[in-house]
């Protein structure tokens, strides 16, 4: 499914390797996305989709290949890395939300030291993003006094207030208990109407089935097989798709 | 198949709280813990009524006459021969206060070591009525930048129509509390850089860091002071002679912030990568990462072994006699050396341990409050 159209191309991983140590955890990946798409990632634990997503935003150093995000390439210069993080926001499995911060504190932090906005503006925007996420009323608290799921809440209120161009989810519901799951689904479902690209690696074959333009699915760092949710489920082409499908699907 | 109610919380069982259970779980839970509690009980029996009597009941305490509103009170002071050997005698103490907390500094200038005194034990009230205030931290910054350099100038004088104080008059408590503070609030940032050099990506700096921590670590304190204070000043024979209070103090700095620096290591070292990462995700770069995210809870961490470190080193400024330099523990000789008290030296290791315990049990409390105010657990 590769795209005519270059300049839509939010996103432009092309022949990307990486190895840690001896070991290659991502092996000649070739990926496009378009601004505004979304794709869900899934596989077998230890097929490289956290390891590929993360190196999107360069939180991976990566040996061959290159990435070219919103038309920057990714490169070791801390600058440029630094202005593509502020575009490319992160949701992840365990929050990783500051403790030591209140909730207010953990959203505006990014929008003042960062993004240069005044405090009173900060705070503005980050009470209408708690507000829609829908614990706004928990502002001054502090995370450890939140909930799995209102912390992941808070964490997806936490990216979106840098107004970022992609998200990048690295299994947001894998650390919830199961009566979580869903409040924190809903939040992203909401997002996807928005326009916003979006890079999901989930479990949650039902989140990928409603909201998703493309699944990929991965298997031992490389991309086994790539299509819309509709042919993905119902007519999966190769064997380790058909054997994961009936793994996860079965229960 | 059934359906339950949901039940009421209730209070723990009366035999799971209170003294008895405390003192059954405690002291005699076993043959061996009743046998030590017994031994325990024998010890504090045959040592405590001896030091009390030594101390309080058969000590003397006349401190000389004084008038309250015009009644007369006591009678003539106490001198070395009339107290007796056999219990303590306080008027020395009463006598030699001065000599124990500011030293040979010239008596009718000591009103400027008390406006110190006072100004430090104010800022603590102040940081505690200004916990509120909106620009808390602004006022905070100014009050650390500001009493630092007012109170050198207040006791060093110099300069400003305030006669100088050499430093070689400097002594006693004062001088105590001079080196614990310079060597605690100084060597602090330096160490917070040591250990972050030491975690660095950088290799040079990593490296460099990592000798000098090692380095400064293997070396006891006593032989570092004795470098500087010996050593040092043979390689500056053109005539440049630096204060030796300086160089003690420069010598007690390096070596603080060796220890500081492993103590915020082991901080930096307990926070979990995913802080990193969030903080790297949003773009914050290296200083804002480390000024924001990762050092204020390193720091939260480490609060209670960096008050450990701070008590240790406010012991080991004792160490400075050695090199000529006249703190609190130097006056006890100095003072029982006085041809009139003679023999006085126990009376006065007493007071100075007991001055001491009252200064670093008040920053193990305080590292305490520290802890609750900072933490943001749900348990607090």
């Amino acid at each position: 499914m590769t795209t005519e159209n270059n300049k839509s191309n939010i996103i432009e991983i092309s022949d990307l390797n990486k190895w840690y140590g001896e070991f290659q955890a991502l092996k000649n990946i070739n990926l496009n996305i378009k601004e505004g798409e979304i794709i869900v990632v899934c596989g077998p634990s230890g097929s490289g989709k956290s390891t590929l997503i993360r190196c999107v935003n360069f939180l991976e150093k990566f040996q061959e290949g290159e990435i070219i995000v919103n038309g920057t390439q990714l490169t070791d210069d801390a600058a440029k890395i630094r202005s593509i993080r502020s575009e490319v926001s992160m949701v992840f499995q365990h929050f990783n939300l500051f403790p030591h911060l209140s909730i207010i504190d953990n959203l505006t932090l990014a929008p003042i030291w960062v993004h240069n906005e005044t405090k009173s503006e900060a705070r503005e925007k980050a009470l209408k993003l708690l507000d829609r996420v829908g614990i706004k009323d928990q502002a001054e608290k502090y995370p450890n006094q939140l909930s799995g799921g209102q912390q992941q809440r808070v964490a997806i209120a936490r990216s979106l207030c840098t107004s970022p161009k992609i998200m990048l989810f690295d299994e947001p519901t894998s650390a919830l208990d199961p009566e979580m799951i869903s409040e924190v689904l809903d939040v992203m479902v909401e997002l996807a109407k928005e326009g916003i690209t979006m890079i999901c690696v989930t479990h949650e074959m039902g989140f990928a089935r409603k909201v998703a333009q493309r699944i990929i699915f991965m298997d031992e760092g490389q991309i086994i097989e790539e299509n819309d949710p509709e042919t993905f489920f119902h007519h999966p082409e190769s064997d380790r798709l058909k054997l994961f499908l009936d793994q996860i699907l079965t229960h | 198949m059934a359906v339950y109610k949901q039940q009421e919380l209730r209070k723990p069982p009366i035999s799971q709280v209170g003294i008895v259970r405390w003192l059954r779980v405690n002291l005699f839970s076993s043959k061996v813990n009743v046998g030590l509690t017994f031994a325990a009980l024998y010890m504090l029996y045959i040592l405590i009524p001896p030091l009390l009597n030594w101390m309080i009941f058969d000590a003397n305490f006349n401190f000389g006459e004084f008038s309250i509103f015009g009644f007369e009170f006591g009678e003539v002071m106490a001198t070395n021969t009339n107290c007796g050997r056999s219990a303590a005698c306080w008027p020395f103490i009463y006598e030699k206060f001065d000599m124990f907390v500011y030293g040979f500094y010239p008596r009718d200038l000591i009103w400027r070591v008390d406006i110190v005194f006072a100004m430090a034990a104010s800022l603590f009230v102040i940081v505690r009525l200004a916990r509120n205030y909106q620009h808390k931290n602004k006022v905070l910054l100014a009050m650390i930048i500001a009493f630092p350099v007012v109170s050198f100038y207040l006791i060093a004088g110099g300069s400003f129509g305030l006669e100088e104080v050499k430093t070689h008059q400097w002594g006693g408590l004062m001088l105590t509390l001079v080196i614990a503070s310079v060597g605690i609030i100084i060597s602090f940032p330096i160490g917070v850089l040591l250990a972050l050099g030491r975690q660095s990506n950088l290799r040079v700096i990593s490296f460099f860091s990592t000798i000098y921590i090692e380095f400064i670590r293997a070396v006891p304190l006593i032989t570092i002071l004795f470098m500087a204070s010996f050593v040092l000043p043979l390689f500056f024979t053109g005539g440049v002679d630096f204060d030796k209070l300086l160089r003690a103090l420069v010598a007690i700095t390096l070596f603080q912030a060796a220890y500081f620096a492993e103590v915020v290591r082991g901080g930096l070292q307990a926070i979990p990568t995913g802080q990193y990462e969030a903080a790297d995700a949003i773009g914050l770069n290296y200083v804002q990462k480390n000024a924001l995210i990762i050092l204020p809870q390193a720091l939260k961490i480490s609060i209670p072994n960096l008050v450990g470190s701070s008590i240790s080193l406010f012991k080991d400024t004792t160490l400075v006699l050695i090199i000529g330099l006249m703190d609190m523990l130097a006056m006890v000789n100095m003072t029982a050396n006085d041809i009139n008290w003679l023999g006085r030296e126990t009376e006065g290791f007493v007071f100075v341990t007991i001055t001491m315990w009252i200064f670093l049990y008040s920053m193990s409390r305080y590292s305490k409050k520290l802890e609750v105010r900072f933490s943001t657990d749900h348990k607090n």
